[in-house]
């Protein structure tokens, strides 16, 4: 197919969801799936290497070693200095980086569409020949000590986020934080990084995305010459370690310095991967939508406008995990109302749901947002990658990227109203709650939740 | 390991082939003005059927006056109700069309966005709102307390995160009494004392076409582009631009403040007034800071503090200019036990820098990434409407996007040198400390 023809795709049907949606694929003989997505609107491209693994395939005691050896990634290799990864891509004119969820740790590098030979040079380097040296490991530790002391230890609604996940899961993993328990990363060792790093990271367990200016053909000429030679791997298939049923409502409290309470609400909910009936994760996606798919929607409209009774609400879920999840709920109340009326004002609008069929109107509102999304996101090479990784990643395949709005689109009142009964039930619920305690430290206890993590 | 260092094989030719493309790849900006004022900048881009529109009003919270917090305010109270319509119908209005609505206030700028489809109805419904919105807010007296109120849970909010705190402190700290002392969000005491009347006279005086600009960037032509900004602003009265805002005086001294807070980190920022928008030293400066504290991971901030010695997970320096001085800045967060060694780290490559400037490798490494990634900073319409506001707000000149790669590349390292030697004091920054745990013992545990 010509640029010319993909290009005129492009404009001619984006309308149409699920249509112009063109991806090019190749499997290496070493097991490493391409991804290419040509998009010719600026000379530029994204270059993306996703691996199968995540916190959701670790274990007690190794918490947070993926995302650790994410960051051991940049420290040098059998060729590389550490560091010098990050500088060739700068010298280059890139933006890199990496991020590491429950499902996949995935690197990427954005640059100008001729320099796409450098990005997979380095990439191939790193994915058999880490250095994973002592030294380097030593401080890279602690910067992740740091990071974590950041985005959890200091902020009280991430932290009940993640005392809420280690309550809500029983046996799944997805209870494990990303970034690891306190304890964990106190113990962890270089060797233990060594045997992850060997592990999974082989071209057999990784899917290689390029979105931008670029010839499909010349993409996996050069996938071959880098990334040909790397040794396949025997990868295990991870356990599902399925969560058993929930025997009731959980709940619990947790005490942390802040100035307003935090509600959290999980329902154990299924997802595409694992769905016994087809239709109902995209069911609960749109559920999703009809509650805080924007202003207008019912969250927003009926309990921080209607009744102010949130000072701010959501919901979420995704249908599109390696494992089942949690639909989510969450909310501050209002000045002058209680966290239980506000959980109290949630429940009463999942019983709304319920008791009657959303309004054809709702739906035809979240409809026009997922065919407008569709086009939006075409303005974003890094999103169009990314889809595509994520969805092959989690072992749905790249393909549903094609068919996913249209089974949202397909979604009825009836099905909706069928997931929230069926789903939406008290004996699938974690409730959890941030008990503010004072900010100012003369009067604020010693807090045992921080005490373990941080003697050294 | 061994000392064989990699060499990629096509760093250098690729590098020669990019150079060539990027003058083409800088988008054609239009420009002209409404009839009652406002400056339009214009791209067409034909590739996708959308449309993105930036509207920049010189209101930003440097206009709030006695009242921190009255832009911001006033911004959210746009969708509260306007024309016939309350603020359930213009939510459907816009979403039910798939279109995005946003709003937002700093330091200088009162910016309303949307982006739409092109087709209709979603575009002739969705400008029809904006239009609304703008021209004729009811800001209706029972929707402001409960937007009141949600604020002042928010602002309270920010009080969890020793780093919010930590930059509230900085800009009061470096701006004293000039209107940009205080954070966009504003004050409890700003917020809880606003009027309605307030809303409305801050919308009289601010929203009008000779204070505003508005940046289109989507599937039109030009003959659309101006039907579209008409649509949108023309119904505006034309009123005045806003004068200038106070020049910012330099520190007289340097200060340091600390705030005890029951965090594990030490959330720290130093920094004084830095440059504005257009300022003869800013490529400079520009080139100079992406060296120093710029450039992420390759950063020497990064390098002395997070790659050396693991002490923080984030440092980064940065100017952020604006219609006055901006500030200049560096920050990071780390364990509350080693916040003074993190800092004196800080300050001595701060001074090493401003004594010695960038190596040649360095800036020729420095020129190479942000040369060769501009074609990066404008590879979506969402990247460019930004682009055209900020050009148009700040009245840069318009070929400020295709000459910026030649005037990065004019910058040399004794520019670098005497710019920072005399833009950058390190003798009188302000420096503020927010963490320290629960009491104070970490600290004296350091000290023993």
């Amino acid at each position: 197919m010509s640029r010319r023809f993909i290009a005129t795709l492009v404009c001619l049907l984006p309308l149409a969801a699920g249509a112009g949606q063109t991806v090019y694929e190749h499997q290496l003989d070493n097991g490493l799936k391409v991804l290419v997505k040509p998009d010719h609107r600026a000379p530029v491209l994204t270059s993306q290497v996703w691996y199968r693994v995540g916190s959701s395939y670790e274990y007690g005691g190794i918490t947070g070693i993926s995302h650790l050896l994410e960051h051991m990634m940049f420290k040098g290799t059998e060729r590389l200095a550490p560091g010098e990864f990050s500088r060739i891509i700068a010298a280059n004119g890139g933006e890199e980086n990496a991020f590491t969820s429950r499902d996949y740790t995935a690197y990427f590098q954005n640059l100008a569409s001729d320099r796409l030979e450098i990005a997979f040079e380095l990439e191939a380097e790193r994915m058999r020949n880490l250095a994973l040296d002592p030294e380097e490991f030593a401080k890279e530790l602690e910067v992740v000590k740091e990071e974590r002391r950041m985005r959890t230890d200091d902020d009280p609604q991430s932290l009940t986020y993640e005392r809420f996940n280690a309550t809500a899961y029983d046996a799944s993993p997805y209870g494990i934080p990303v970034i690891g328990w306190p304890g964990d990363l106190e113990e962890v060792r270089v060797e233990d990084l060594r045997d992850w790093y060997r592990q999974w990271y082989a071209p057999n367990n990784a899917t290689l995305v390029v979105a931008g200016d670029v010839d499909p053909e010349q993409v996996f000429a050069l996938a071959e010459r880098h990334f040909g030679p790397l040794q396949a791997e025997p990868i295990a298939t991870p356990k599902r370690r399925p969560e058993p049923e929930q025997l009731g409502e959980k709940r619990l409290r947790v005490k942390a310095p802040a100035q307003e309470p935090y509600l959290l609400m999980g329902y154990k909910a299924p997802a595409v991967i694992d769905a016994e009936t087809a239709w109902e994760p995209y069911a609960l996606e749109v559920l999703a939508s009809v509650l805080d798919g924007g202003k207008s929607a019912r969250l927003e409209r009926e309990l921080v406008r209607g009744r102010e009774v949130a000072a701010s609400v959501g919901a979420g879920y995704s249908a599109f995990g390696r494992l089942p999840g949690l639909f989510l709920f969450e909310g501050v109340p209002a000045q002058g109302h209680a966290i239980d009326e506000l959980e109290q004002a949630l429940r009463d609008e999942i019983a709304r749901l319920q008791d009657a069929p959303v309004d054809p109107a709702e739906l035809e509102r979240v409809r026009n947002q997922l065919i407008a999304d569709k086009v939006y996101e075409k303005d974003s090479l890094f999103y169009q990658g990314m889809l595509l990784g994520q969805l092959e990643t989690v072992g749905l395949g790249w393909e549903l990227a094609d068919r996913y709005v249209d089974a949202l689109a397909a979604v009825t009142p009836e099905q909706i109203q069928a997931v929230a009964r069926k789903y939406l039930v008290a004996d699938r619920l974690t409730v959890a709650v941030l008990d503010p305690q004072p900010l100012d430290p003369a009067a604020a206890p010693a807090m045992s939740h921080r005490g373990a993590a941080h003697v050294r | 390991m061994s000392a064989d260092r990699f060499r990629p094989r096509l760093w250098l030719g690729a590098l020669l082939l990019c150079v060539a493309g990027l003058v083409q790849a800088t988008p054609e900006i239009q420009t002209w003005e409404t009839d009652n004022g406002a400056r339009v900048l214009f791209v067409a881009a034909p590739g996708l059927p959308m449309v993105d529109l930036r509207l920049a009003f010189d209101a930003g919270s440097a206009r709030d006056g006695a009242r921190p917090g009255l832009a911001s305010l006033t911004a959210a109270m746009l969708a509260q109700g306007a024309g016939e319509w309350d603020a359930d119908t213009i939510a459907t209005r816009l979403e039910g069309v798939g279109a995005e609505f946003g709003r937002g206030v700093d330091r200088d700028i009162f910016s309303v966005s949307l982006r739409s489809l092109t087709r209709e109805p979603a575009l002739d419904t969705a400008l029809d709102t904006l239009a609304t919105l703008l021209a004729a807010p009811r800001f209706p007296a029972t929707a402001l307390e409960r937007v009141r109120e949600n604020r002042l849970v928010a602002l309270r909010q920010q009080q969890e995160s020793p780093r919010t705190q930590a930059s509230r402190a900085f800009y009061r700290a470096i701006y004293g009494d000039h209107p940009y002392a205080e954070d966009p969000s504003g004050t409890a005491e700003g917020v809880s004392a606003i009027t309605r009347d307030d809303l409305v006279a801050f919308h009289q005086r601010y929203l009008v076409g000779a204070n505003a600009v508005v940046a289109i960037v989507g599937a039109l032509d030009r003959a659309g582009a101006e039907q579209l900004a008409e649509r949108v602003v023309g119904a505006l009265p034309r009123g005045a631009a806003a004068p200038a805002l106070p020049e910012v005086a330099a520190l007289a001294q340097g200060m340091q403040q600390r705030i005890a807070f029951p965090s594990s980190q030490t959330a720290v920022l130093a920094g004084q007034p830095g440059m504005r928008r257009g300022d003869p030293d800013y490529f400079a400066l520009y080139v100079g800071n992406h060296i120093l504290g710029g450039s992420g991971l390759v950063s020497q901030l990064m390098h002395e503090v997070r790659e050396q010695r693991g002490l923080s997970y984030s440092v980064y320096s940065y100017f952020l200019p604006l219609a006055q001085s901006g500030p200049f800045l560096m920050g990071l967060q780390t364990r509350n036990d080693q916040a003074e060694q993190a800092i004196t780290v800080m300050r001595e490559t701060l001074k090493r820098f401003i004594a010695a400037g960038p190596t040649e490798a360095e800036l020729d490494a420095a020129k190479r990434n942000i040369t060769g990634g501009f074609p990066l900073r404008i590879d979506s319409n969402g990247d460019i409407v930004q682009y055209l506001a900020m050009i148009g707000f700040y009245d840069l000149p318009l070929d400020h996007l295709a000459r910026f790669t030649e005037r990065v590349e004019a910058v040399d390292a004794a520019q670098i040198r005497d710019a920072f030697a005399r833009r950058v004091d390190p003798e009188r920054m302000a420096l503020v400390e927010v963490g320290g745990g629960a009491g104070q013992t970490a600290r004296a545990d350091e000290a023993e």
